[in-house]
This record gives structure tokens, C-alpha cells and sequence, in this order.
């Protein structure tokens, strides 16, 4: 049973890690894009149209990446060049993606296509427990967990890292150095976008093979809250992702035993999740909080 | 950056403002020209020149909606003259009452809010409006110009619980399901007690979304059920396509809803309960046109079956032996003739108290309150 909760978590969580890892790069620039959800949307619907008309949930995939920066760039515009309000600029680009794939969308919701099957590592697979947990996913799934440290050395272990940043602490001291803050921070929000992309890509040609209007369902809200849980580390946000997913999971799981729990409550988690650490922000989330969005975040 | 200081508001405000039209666009709005109400006719419901459906998801979903689309597309090619107002996507909120005034603006005397929980904000626009009329489907309340109608479509649940009681291997059935209404409760006691008549080994294991649809949910309960040895899934979703297509890929069967989707199971699909809304439809707007509401069944709660065509079992799969659709055939001649009616006591719930008296045949709007589940039934009903 815990085999099935936990294979369940990552199962459920990896759209979420996507785009809560791309949050998270796009925040340490200084930039918070409540957009995500738009982005994943638009990422589900290029994923499935592109895998539906070529047969290439690889190529599906690809362009869902593409079509989640560009998307995510609008936002970037908005609020770097145009110095708009970030929560509501943000808030826009969600409503304009909701609104576009629901548009665009209509044609696909009856379609049906071939999409990324599960790929078992050899031998790796094969350990008990560790094996179904970790090793028989789809290939998005491996890249999504891949990305947690890939992220985490680029920004603490490398130059450009240093500078994403930096940019994100104090834009001035990226001046200073040479770097143009808001080069650096168009090009975090458009791999925030892309990310957020290949997450909706990962819902419906990996885990759902289906396309339906707002399938994303607040996963792209969820994402940005669990950025502050996670206090902008790559690690944490792992843990916060898949125990997102693992509480659905487990609820299911314990429905399907028999156990009584509401899946009401379950239905809450996220907007209790998110409420109670944007209540409880302790003051260590405070600290690591990129200096860059206290003007978002407390409006100072 | 002072000169640009108003124009990002400017431009973002556009923004929103287009993708609340798109939204609009992809989602519901019946596109026609304003007309003035139509107040020809003497009894309510009459003279109108269009009739409005409101659906609570999109037209082709597998399943709820789409069979409900089917029936207003009947409608259509029914009375050429009338023009058919289809609205997609309508929530079940004030924004549904937002497109019913519209609907009854543009002409309509006569409209469908079709999911359940539009029969609210269906009770409200009714009495602002006594001289349109409103059918609502599956509601279980009523007012002077409000009649429900539904489908006992528990009778082909049964049947096709009697298809997957001979098909299973493990002896373990899946639903999965939405809300703890009586609809879904009730389904899930017929599918339940169809399959017991014929194998009383089997348990049908239950698991609750708390949404119609969202694929990610659908798509996690159904490897929660397969998991745990489950080798037939049904489902009481308003989308159904997800979980069909996961169970085909995991190579379990699977019994339908609302709507035939074998094609997208061509190993697994058994059969599943289809709604036939078209017949009914268009006797309903007939009815109410030529003024003869207030004297017909419509008014109040109008329910029907498996005998009137409105409900029906969907294509056997391939996988279904000739024996086994005979002996469901069968089944099916006995309910519409009246010798087997699924829900004859005795019928016990979970805890083995009898919850119908034995011989007892309860009538379909008692059946409409139940509030448990059935022997064999493992799951909880969420409070």
C-alpha cells in the first residue's frame, strides 16, 4: 500500500514539480508569475494537438515547452518592460490562457492519441519497492526529477546561477557586475514558461492522453504556493510537490480500502496548503525570500 | 518610466478583457441576434422562437453532456423553424442563470438546464420568468413553470453489472464517481446488486473524485483501483474518456457511461448504460408548444426507462461471449416486462440491515433519496 501511495505521489506530483520548479527559477529572478497555470494550460493543449496531428508525443512535447515560454513571455513583457503590477499582470495571463486553450481546445476533446508510455529502467526497475516507485515512469517524469538537481547546481554552483540571483536579491549589484537585470530576468520567466509547458504536456500526453478545457484544474496555482512552502530550494520543492501528490494519492488509496475520508477535505488540501503557508510564512521562508519580492509579496 | 506609467494597466486590462471573451467564446454564449421576447402565445412555455440547452461541460465528452447534446441536436432537426440555442460549458453558478436571461432574450420559451446542480439557478430564473417553461434533467425539485425529467438509467447499470459479474476474473469491480448524490448512489447499489445476482462473490470497491471532471484526478483513481486487483472499472463521471482509456492500457475491462465508448476500449469494453434523449426531447418541446404543459407528465417529475428507449445498454465488446449477452438480453426483457425489478427486496446496506422489505418494490421517487450503500459495496459514503 505505501508502494502504491508513494508510486501514486510521483505519478501525480511530476506536473506539478514542472511547473513548481520553473516558478521557482522565474521568482529567484525576481518575478512571480501567477500565469503558470495559463502556461501549463497552454503546454497541455500544444502537447496533445502537436502529438495528435504528427504522432510524436516527443515532438508533443517539445513544442509544449516552446509554447509555454512564449506564452510566459507575455507575462515577462508586462512586468519587466512594463514595470506592470505582478499579481495582476500574472492573474491576466492565467485568465488569457484558460481563455485561448478553451477556444483552441474545442476540436481535441474527443480526440484520441498515442502519448509517452512508461519506459522501465533495466535492472533498475527491478528492485523491489524502489523499483515501481521510482524506475517504470514516462520519460517526463525522469527529466522532471532529473531537473532537481540540475537546477539546484546551475544556481548555486554556477556564474549564470550566481547572477539569476543576484538579480533577484538586488538588481543593482547585477548592474554592477555587468549583467542587464532584465535580460536575465525575461530569460528566467520564458524557462519558468517552459517548464510550466512540458508540466501541462506531462498531464495530457503522459498521464492522462487526454485534452479537457482547464484539465490543469489549479495545478499551475498550487505550483506558485508550493515555491514559499518550499523557501525557493529546489530540494524542498520536490517534497512539497510530491507530497502534494501524495495526498491525493493516499486519499484515494485509502477510499479504495475502505477508510472513510472525505475527499472534500482532499479537494481543500491545496487551498488550505496554500493559505496556511501564505498565513504562516515563518521568518526563515522570510530570510530565504529573494529580496526583489518583498515589493511583490508585502507591497513595500 | 513616468510616461509610461498608465499604459501597462491600459494594455493588461485589454488583455483580460479579450480572454474573458474568448473564454466566453469557447465556452457557452449562444451567438445570435437579440430578438424581443417572444410573448405571443397564451400558456406559458408557447410561442417562442427558439429553444435553449444549457450543458455543464462539452458537447463531446464521452459521456454526460454529449448525450445530452445529441438529444437537443434531435430537437433541432425535429423543429426546423425553432432555433436551437446550445450553450457548452455552463457552470453550475449564477453565471448559468446569466445565460438562461439571455436564452429567454433571444427568443427562447422553453429551456433545458441539464446538469444537476443548474436546477437552482434554473428555480431562480423561473420565477422571474412565468411565461417560459423549464425541463430540468434529474432535478428532484419543482416549481409551477419548472418540471424535471430523468432516466431510471439504473436499470441498464444493473444489466451492465450483470455483463461484468460473469466477466470478472478477480471478483473485484471499480466505480468510480463524483458526488454522494442519490443518482450516483444508486447507481452504484444497482451495478452492485446486478453483478451479486449472478456471482455473489463479487465487491465493487468505490472511489469519490468530488469532481465531473478532471482527468488527473480520474486518471489517479483509476491506477489507485487497478492496484488493487480491480479488473472491471465503471465510472459516474460526467467526462468519461480518461478512465475508459487507462483501463484499456492497463488491460482491464471497463463498463461504460452515458455514452457508447467502445471505440476506445476495443479489448476491454464490456457494455455500459447510453441514454437515448432525442424521442424525449422532442415530445417534451411538442407538448409544451401546442400549450398542453400544465396537463402532462412533464410537470412535476417525469421519470422513464429502460421500456420507453430513453435508457439503454451500449454495443456488447468484442470479449463478451454470445452466452453472457444472451443471459443479459435476458435480463433486459425482464425488467421491461416487469418480472425483474433490480431493487426488489430484500435489499440490506453495508452494516446488513435490510434497508427494503422483502418483496417490497419501492417506488422510483423513493428510490431518488437513497443514502447508502449495498451489501458488497466496500467504500464509504463521504459526509
Amino acid at each position: 500500500m505505501i508502494v502504491a501511495v508513494l508510486v501514486g505521489a510521483i505519478r501525480s506530483g511530476t506536473s506539478v514539480l514542472f511547473a513548481c520548479l520553473g516558478e521557482l527559477v522565474a521568482e529567484r529572478a525576481g518575478i512571480v508569475n501567477l500565469g503558470a497555470e495559463g502556461a501549463m494550460l497552454v503546454g497541455a493543449l500544444t502537447a496533445f494537438s502537436v502529438t495528435a496531428l504528427t504522432g510524436n508525443p516527443y515532438l508533443g512535447a517539445l513544442a509544449a515547452a516552446l509554447a509555454g515560454a512564449l506564452f510566459s513571455l507575455i507575462h515577462a513583457y508586462l512586468a519587466i518592460h512594463r514595470r506592470a503590477n505582478q499579481l495582476a499582470s500574472g492573474l491576466a495571463v492565467m485568465i488569457l490562457g484558460q481563455g485561448l486553450t478553451a477556444f483552441f481546445g474545442r476540436t481535441y476533446v474527443s480526440t484520441q492519441i498515442k502519448g509517452l508510455d512508461p519506459v522501465s529502467i533495466p535492472l533498475l526497475s527491478k528492485i523491489p519497492a524502489i523499483g515501481p516507485i521510482l524506475f517504470q515512469h514516462d520519460v517526463l517524469t525522469y527529466l522532471s526529477i532529473l531537473l532537481v538537481p540540475i537546477i539546484w547546481f546551475f544556481l548555486y554552483r554556477t556564474r549564470w546561477g550566481l547572477v539569476l540571483r543576484a538579480t533577484g536579491e538586488r538588481e543593482t549589484v547585477a548592474y554592477a557586475t555587468g549583467h542587464s537585470p532584465d535580460r536575465v530576468r525575461y530569460a528566467a520567466v520564458a524557462f519558468g514558461g517552459l517548464l510550466a509547458g512540458l508540466g501541462g504536456a506531462q498531464l495530457s500526453i503522459a498521464y492522462t492522453l487526454n485534452w479537457v478545457e482547464n484539465m490543469t484544474q489549479g495545478r499551475g496555482i498550487v505550483a506558485v504556493a508550493l515555491v514559499i512552502f518550499a523557501s525557493w530550494s529546489p530540494w524542498q520543492a520536490l517534497v512539497g510537490c510530491y507530497l502534494f501528490g501524495g495526498a491525493l494519492a493516499l486519499q484515494l488509496t485509502l477510499q479504495a480500502r475502505g477508510l472513510g475520508v472525505s475527499p472534500y477535505i482532499m479537494s481543500m488540501v491545496p487551498y488550505v496548503l496554500t493559505l496556511a503557508v501564505l498565513l504562516v510564512v515563518s521568518q526563515r521562508q522570510r530570510n530565504a525570500m529573494p529580496e526583489g519580492l518583498r515589493a511583490v509579496f508585502e507591497g513595500t | 518610466m513616468s510616461r509610461y506609467a498608465f499604459r501597462p494597466f491600459v494594455f493588461f486590462t485589454w488583455i483580460a478583457i479579450a480572454s474573458l471573451v474568448l473564454a466566453a467564446c469557447g465556452g457557452a454564449a449562444p451567438a445570435t441576434t437579440p430578438q424581443a421576447t417572444a410573448a405571443g402565445g397564451t400558456a406559458p412555455g408557447t410561442g417562442g422562437t427558439a429553444v435553449g440547452f444549457i450543458f455543464v461541460g462539452p458537447r463531446d465528452d464521452y459521456g454526460y453532456n454529449q448525450a445530452a447534446y445529441l438529444g437537443s441536436e434531435a430537437v433541432k432537426q425535429a423543429f426546423p423553424d425553432l432555433k436551437v440555442l446550445q450553450a457548452e460549458n455552463v457552470p453550475e453558478t449564477e453565471e448559468a442563470e446569466r445565460i438562461m436571461e439571455q436564452m429567454i432574450r433571444d427568443g427562447a420559451m422553453i429551456i433545458f438546464p441539464t446538469s444537476y446542480g443548474h436546477l437552482d439557478p434554473a428555480l431562480a430564473v423561473a420565477e422571474r420568468h412565468p411565461e417560459a417553461i423549464f425541463v430540468h434533467q434529474g432535478g428532484l425539485k419543482t416549481a409551477e413553470n419548472l418540471g424535471t425529467y430523468f432516466g431510471t438509467i439504473w436499470e441498464a447499470v444493473y444489466l451492465s453489472g450483470v455483463a461484468a459479474g460473469k466477466m470478472t476474473q478477480t471478483n473485484k469491480l471499480g466505480y468510480i464517481v463524483s458526488f454522494p448524490i442519490p443518482q450516483v448512489l444508486l447507481n452504484i447499489n444497482a451495478f452492485t446488486l446486478g453483478a451479486r445476482s449472478v456471482n455473489p462473490e463479487v465487491t465493487t470497491t468505490v472511489v469519490f473524485t468530488a469532481n465531473w471532471c478532471d482527468p488527473g484526478k480520474q486518471a489517479e483513481a483509476a491506477n489507485t483501483l487497478i492496484a488493487q486487483g480491480v479488473d472491471v472499472l465503471t465510472q459516474h463521471q460526467d467526462c468519461t474518456k480518461t478512465i475508459v482509456e487507462t483501463a484499456e492500457r492497463n488491460g482491464i475491462m471497463s463498463v461504460g457511461y452515458h455514452a457508447d465508448a467502445s471505440t476506445l476500449a476495443p479489448k476491454g469494453w464490456i457494455t455500459g448504460s447510453i441514454w437515448n434523449w432525442g424521442p424525449l426531447y422532442v415530445d417534451m418541446v411538442k407538448t409544451i408548444q401546442d400549450g398542453k404543459w400544465a396537463d402532462s407528465p412533464y410537470k412535476g417529475k417525469y421519470r422513464v426507462g429502460l421500456k420507453d428507449g430513453v435508457v439503454d445498454l451500449a454495443p456488447f465488446g468484442a470479449s463478451v461471449s454470445e452466452e453472457i449477452q444472451a443471459l443479459v438480453m435476458e435480463k433486459k426483457q425482464a425488467i421491461i416486462a416487469g418480472t425483474l425489478y433490480p431493487f426488489e427486496g430484500p435489499i440490506k446496506d453495508q452494516d446488513g440491515t435490510v434497508r427494503i422489505e422483502a418483496g417490497v418494490r419501492p417506488a422510483v421517487e423513493d428510490l431518488e433519496t437513497t443514502d447508502y450503500l449495498v451489501e458488497g459495496v466496500i467504500g464509504t459514503i463521504p459526509k
